[in-house]
């Protein structure tokens, strides 16, 4: 297995990091850039506000997209679904915490563990019995999994968006000049959490190695062994998982109701191909940049067309480099949809 | 044009002509008249997917330009209604041309989300842009059609007018389908390498056929807008272009009979669930149109993971091999007969 060796989607992992713990050196500089053009000082306090704001919905893009990249990695499919088990974890999380009354960290357990479920039974019931799949058939199948896990939302959940209280107190807190809700520092923190355990899931185990040898050259691993089958089961549970996770820590802010689960799933497939499709550490950073720039563009332009801005990135990156800003052209060339 | 091709436009006509004698009912007349418009749609979008295999999930966005200038030029600038729908037919053309030449470079996956991405603008911007679409709240006081002086003030007379355009597109679609260009399409969907190598342009001839489809869709849209009198954008969101595959697959991707007759069978499954809830009711089962949703969504599952060529195709093979079967039956028994 001398190909897990070199993989550029786990090793630019560390641009994240870097970017990251270069965060506060950079923002010092541009606060003295700005400050040097006579700008005041509410500007940056609301350029900082918007990034919170864009940094919060931008992680559940990141999120959304790494389910993407997760199961099209094993399988070459893009679920359509995706969006949807966002969905389904925000409201089942909503029923645990606030009427069942269950403490947080045993719903969320619960929650992340019943959409697991809901993603297995989706590979082993509609992908897993399809003998000679077309990419139109899968695309189709994933959209009418879709359409029924969101008839299914509506029947339980009815119309009306869902509120949740907040994993720890609902204050603000002051931040150079802006607010920023405890829950978004949870939200960066689980998906901090979740980018490490992704790391160590695919360098440091044996099956998520498997797992990229199946992503690498499915016809390769199965002949060194590997069970791709239940691999690609595997894909599904995580993506599955992880959705309902992004789910879950948006919803305190958000509201979440039965028919988010489509823009969602649009605006996190934006991410995972502006970060290059395939590519997760990528997904991560496009995500975040979506949500910052989406909600510049609600402070600055119109908070109407905020959902348009993902949109028209994704439709940018599709047609002017499909390979997004880190993945390869000559890989992508390889690739088949 | 084959033969069949004509005995099926013939029956169409038959059954159109008989229909709203047969009905007799304005309410049922209507639910039938948004058919046809259904039909209109995946008529063009069944040679875009079927014939060519590209995936669109946006045609919601041609049917929302074509009923939004048809609507705004009519009742904003005070344009005839025909002249309205010719514009709403050249914008949604050259918004496929926009749309089509990046679009049609992707492929699969890509090519459907890119598509799905654009219905989404397109709705989102009829939601936003308040002062040209109404927004939210939308145009009303839009005029009906008139034919030479001849109102369509009916609900019969807009039934088989609406009807006749589909007959008319469905003969053209049709006839496109066995010409030189039609087989070139086929040819696409086969092969793109073995078609362009055969000297079919194939992105021209992609472009050509997603406009063809889009201008399918803005009829459909401005034939809406002069039907209903009164538009918003509700209509015309993402679920409703997911929909439209949806009648597509169900009828069968390969066959522009099938996806007739899914866009027949899917339109009328509203009225059919509600013969159905009162009858579940009559047995103490509660039934909600909520449900709705989740039974477009498990027909379409069972037809995909079941009959993937579609219920159209799938029935006469079914019925093909019934009767064979009882051929065979036939020629046993005179067997044991000798």
């Amino acid at each position: 297995m001398i190909w897990i060796q070199h993989d550029p989607v786990i090793d630019s992992g560390h641009i994240l990091l870097k970017s990251l713990f270069f965060y506060p050196v950079l923002k010092k500089q541009i606060r003295k850039n700005i400050t040097g053009r006579a700008m005041t000082e509410s500007t940056i306090s609301d350029i900082l506000q918007f990034m919170f704001m864009g940094i919060q919905r931008g992680c559940i893009y990141a999120l959304a997209a790494i389910g993407f990249n997760m199961i099209y990695n094993a399988t070459g499919i893009i679920n359509f679904a995706q969006g949807e088990f966002v969905v389904i974890g925000g409201l089942m999380m909503v029923t645990l915490t606030m009427t069942w009354n269950l403490p947080i960290p045993l719903a969320f357990l619960l929650t992340t563990a019943f959409v697991t479920l809901i993603g297995i039974a989706m590979e082993r019931f509609t992908i897993n019995p399809v003998k000679h799949p077309t990419v139109l058939r899968l695309i189709i199948i994933t959209i009418a999994v879709s359409i029924i896990i969101k008839g299914a939302a509506m029947c339980f959940w009815g119309k009306n968006s869902h509120f949740m209280r907040h994993f720890s107190s609902a204050e603000t807190l002051d931040f150079y000049g802006a607010t920023i809700l405890p829950q978004t520092i949870w939200i960066i923190g689980i998906l901090l959490f979740i980018v490490a355990g992704y790391i160590f899931f695919f360098n440091y185990t044996m099956t998520g190695k498997c797992m990229r040898a199946c992503a690498i050259n499915r016809d390769a691993a199965r002949l060194a062994g590997i069970n791709d089958r239940k691999m690609v089961m595997l894909s599904f549970a995580l993506s599955a998982g992880i959705g309902a996770i992004a789910g879950i820590i948006i919803t305190p802010i958000i509201q979440m109701d039965y028919a988010r689960g489509a823009l969602l799933g649009i605006k996190g497939f934006g991410a995972a191909v502006l970060g290059g499709l395939g590519n997760s550490m990528g997904a991560i950073i496009a995500g975040v940049l979506i949500g910052v720039l989406e909600a510049l563009a609600a402070g600055y332009i119109s908070s109407h067309y905020m959902d348009a801005i993902a949109l028209i990135i994704l439709l940018l990156v599709l047609f002017v480099r499909p390979s997004g800003l880190f993945g390869s052209s000559e890989a992508m060339r390889l690739k088949e949809f | 044009m084959k033969i069949k091709d004509y005995i099926g436009i013939g029956i169409l006509i038959i059954v159109i002509a008989a229909m709203p004698d047969l009905v007799g009912n304005d309410y049922y007349l209507g639910v039938l008249i948004f058919t046809a418009f259904n039909c209109l749609t995946c008529t063009g979008l069944c040679l875009l997917m079927g014939y060519t295999g590209q995936i669109s999930i946006g045609h919601g966005a041609f049917i929302a330009i074509g009923a939004y200038s048809s609507a705004i030029l009519t009742t904003k600038l005070g344009w005839s209604p025909w002249t309205a729908m010719g514009c709403g037919v050249l914008l949604a053309a050259i918004t496929a041309v926009i749309v089509g030449i990046p679009t049609m470079r992707l492929k699969g996956h890509y090519l459907a989300m890119a598509t799905l991405g654009f219905a989404s603008i397109v709705h989102i911007v009829s939601v936003a842009a308040v002062d040209v679409t109404g927004g939210p709240s939308g145009i009303s006081g839009i005029p009906r059609l008139q034919i030479f002086g001849f109102a369509l003030n009916s609900d019969t007379r807009n039934f088989y007018f609406s009807w006749g355009v589909v007959v008319v597109g469905l003969y053209l679609a049709v006839n496109l389908i066995h010409s030189r260009v039609g087989r070139g399409l086929q040819a696409i969907h086969g092969s793109e390498d073995a078609a362009s190598s055969l000297g079919v342009n194939i992105a021209v001839d992609k472009i050509k056929i997603l406009v063809l489809s889009a201008i399918y869709a803005s009829i459909s849209g401005s034939l809406y807008a002069h039907y209903v009198l009164y538009i918003d954008p509700g209509p015309f969101d993402i679920m409703h272009s997911v929909l439209l595959v949806t009648m597509v697959a169900v009828g069968g991707l390969h066959n522009i009979w099938g996806a007739i007759t899914g866009a027949v069978l899917l339109s009328l499954l509203p009225e059919f669930l509600s013969f159905l809830s009162e009858y579940l009711q009559g047995i103490g089962i509660r039934y909600q149109t909520d449900y709705d949703t989740l039974i477009y969504g498990s027909i379409l599952l069972l037809i995909m993971l079941f009959l993937p060529e579609g219920l159209f195709e799938g029935l006469s093979r079914s019925l093909k091999s019934i009767s064979g079967f009882r051929g065979k039956l036939a020629g046993r028994s005179s067997e044991r007969a000798d």
